[in-house]
């Protein structure tokens, strides 16, 4: 029974091969069956989706205006040469 | 179609690539230099070296992939001038959760269950400029390799494949490295959010 369980120390190891789909079908069943079971694991699971969303709502640098109008002069003389 | 109008010198065109690839351009050569204002540079050379390339870019990859893998390739000879320090405390093979929080192999009933459980995160403080902040910080503090996968993947908002392509990363490497990379984001963020 233990050999097809997994604890919530070898879980939060799994959670980037779950989230990406990469594991096999057979460790995608212990890890949903263990987060149906355990509430602390899925809030870890949500904590991770959480922050890879913050992550991507980190501010845009944008280029200055000085180098963008750098880049038009490069392309100008790219065309020209 | 981008492709085919830069190739006729169409100016219209290279703007809006510029627009729609240089911000996160940027994002990527600052995970690879010290200063913004190198990475500037690498970001403005890498579009040179893309002017340069469009007549011989044969579309086996995206323009999008390929447009990363110059930055990443300008960023690297660059770099290599640059050589940002890596903090000293950065273990690459560090557990994802601190051992302690866990309940030891012997315990009885729950080995290797949690002992110290991590709590809901409430929403209005996780859209705090703070938790931005924080993210930042933490970013910048990665290992390199570390830091330009989740750059790639997780701000820029590239795929497995293309993050693989531009850095030249199996999978598997990548993946791990990813994991390393959010795993001590989502730490950062938990110790912010419980303070």
């Amino acid at each position: 029974m233990t050999i097809n369980t997994i604890s919530c120390q070898e879980l939060v190891e799994l959670v980037t091969d779950y989230l990406e789909g990469r594991l096999s079908w057979s460790d995608r069943r212990r890890v949903e069956d263990h987060l149906r079971l355990c509430e602390h694991c899925t809030t870890y699971v949500e904590q991770m989706r959480a922050t890879i969303a913050a992550t991507g709502r980190l501010r845009e640098e944008d280029l200055s205006d000085e180098a963008k109008s750098a880049l038009l002069d490069a392309f100008r003389s790219w065309e020209g040469g | 179609m981008l492709v085919e109008r830069l190739r006729n010198r169409d100016e219209q065109a290279f703007v809006e690539l510029v627009d729609r690839y240089a911000a996160s351009m940027l994002r990527v050569a600052m995970s690879f230099v010290r200063t913004r204002a190198v990475a500037e540079e690498v970001v403005q050379d890498a579009w040179i070296g893309v002017l340069r390339g469009i007549d011989r870019f044969e579309g086996r990859s995206s323009l999008k992939t390929w447009l990363f893998r110059i930055v990443v390739n300008t960023a690297k000879t660059r770099g290599e001038r640059e050589a940002r320090s890596v903090p000293f405390t950065a273990v690459l093979d560090e557990p994802a959760v601190e051992p302690e929080r866990f309940l030891g192999p012997d315990h009885p009933f729950y080995p290797g269950g949690w002992s110290s459980p991590p709590h809901g995160w409430p929403e209005a403080k996780l859209e705090a400029r703070e938790v931005r902040d924080v993210i930042d910080g933490v970013i910048a503090e990665l290992p390199s390799q570390q830091r330009q996968v989740i750059t790639l993947r997780d701000v820029v908002g590239c795929d497995a494949e293309e993050t693989c392509n531009a850095l030249g990363l199996t999978e598997v490497h990548q993946r791990v490295l990813l994991h390393r990379a959010r795993s001590r984001v989502r730490r950062a963020v938990e110790r912010y959010m419980e303070s």
